[in-house]
């Protein structure tokens, strides 16, 4: 138990910090002032869940590990965050759809857990619900925003969901570790949470006026380590510090 | 040196504030929950508002210094994950010395419309759900224009 909950929570943090330092690339480069804040305050939202699911997995692993270990001396192959996290930011219309089909997740992902059989999970899980509910309701109403203006918007956002819409059935892809988790109790049943995601984001989806694609590549590989080759150059810049000056802290 | 008591710590402990909101103890915040004193050391209970708050840190530090200078020389901190921090946990007069500071205090159970912490008008509105800080919105007051920061609600 404790190694497949080890092993979970790796899967949670790495899909949080790797969203999390997607939008921070943001930090200057937002539309305007406020939204350059609220990408940044999402990005340190979901950076600060990734540093508790590493605290939790790292104590787990024998002999423990840091945080820091594990967020920064872990190279690629070793990262277990499905595809779509770690895509590069795009436009604003790609990131903002990204991001809302992420928020969707996590929404139901931590209403699911917190009622978790797992104390510590638990917890964690209500604390960072009440943050996504924010990230949502943000997310939701700029892919309303950007579909129903101008053609320039409402194409780019169309595009963003030809190229994301096959990347996100990976969301809901378990292994066997997390389906013994969830069997007992201690993680969310990912085919319920897949349901409620489908039956928000479809019909908004269509409220938006926008086409789903009909067929395409369907993204798999991050929960077995194999990823794009774009996690790779974000884990180099991510990690230049911790490694240039080993023994630094998060 | 006789242990200090639990009391006398936790009035040592209003020294140490907010460092975004420097008016507001960690006590009013909510964050301080629990003290443990044991032959001159000190263990010191605190939550996080939100989950990536950077002022976390500084908090740490503020609190080692203010026992520190009171000669207590070993202090250990937890950052627990429960009770999870939500803004009912934000005391009387802590939501007092937001408003004077400037910052509307988070809505509570029976309040509809967030009111302009300068002129009191609930003639306000919502310019970003994400302000200066994680914890803060932006707002506008259409009474007298001013712009300001509303600290958002979570329960």
């Amino acid at each position: 138990m404790q190694k497949d909950l080890s092993q979970y929570t790796l899967r949670l943090a790495d899909s949080a910090l790797t969203m999390g330092q997607r939008l921070a690339e943001w930090c200057g480069h937002g539309p305007y002032l406020e939204e350059d804040v609220a990408l940044t305050n999402v990005s340190l939202d979901l950076i600060g869940h990734a540093h508790m699911f590493y605290q939790m997995a790292g104590a787990m692993q024998e002999p423990a590990v840091t945080a820091d270990d594990l967020a920064f001396l872990r190279d690629a192959h070793e990262y277990r965050n499905p595809l779509i996290t770690e895509l590069p930011r795009g436009d604003f219309a790609y990131t903002t759809l990204k991001q809302y089909f992420i928020d969707v997740f996590n929404l139901y992902l931590y209403q699911a857990m917190a009622t978790s059989t797992h104390e510590e999970l638990a917890a964690v899980a209500k604390k960072a619900g009440m943050e996504v509910k924010y990230h949502l309701a943000r997310s939701e109403a700029w892919c309303e925003r950007l579909s129903l203006s101008t053609d320039e918007a409402k194409a780019r956002i169309q595009q963003a969901l030809d190229d994301l819409w096959f990347y996100t059935p990976e969301l809901f892809e378990t292994d066997a570790a997390m389906q013994r988790l969830t069997a007992a109790g201690v993680a969310p049943d990912y085919a319920t949470i897949q349901q409620q995601w489908q039956q928000r984001v479809e019909p908004f989806m269509a409220l938006c006026g926008l086409t789903l694609p009909q067929a395409g590549w369907v993204a798999t590989g991050g929960l077995q380590g194999e990823h794009t080759e774009h996690l790779g150059f974000m884990l180099a810049e991510m990690q230049f510090l911790p490694r240039a000056y080993p023994g630094c802290e998060w | 040196m006789a242990s200090p008591s639990k009391a006398q710590i936790f009035q040592w402990l209003e020294a140490v504030k907010d460092p975004e909101i420097p008016v507001i103890s960690i006590r009013d915040l909510g964050i301080l929950q629990g003290i443990r004193v044991a032959d001159g050391s000190v263990s010191v209970d605190i939550i996080p508002t939100y989950s990536g708050c950077p002022a976390m840190y500084a908090i740490q530090a503020d609190i080692k210094q203010v026992l520190q200078a009171h000669g207590i020389e070993q202090v250990s901190i937890q950052l627990c994950h429960e009770p999870v921090w939500n803004t009912d946990m934000i005391t009387e007069q802590g939501r007092e010395s937001m408003r004077a500071f400037g910052i509307a205090p988070p809505l509570q159970a029976d309040q509809r419309t967030v009111a302009c912490p300068q002129c009191g008008s609930t003639e306000t509105t919502c310019i970003s759900q994400f302000g200066s800080t994680a914890c803060k919105a932006l707002y506008r007051c259409e009474a007298c224009l001013e712009p300001f920061d509303y600290f958002k609600c979570h329960a």
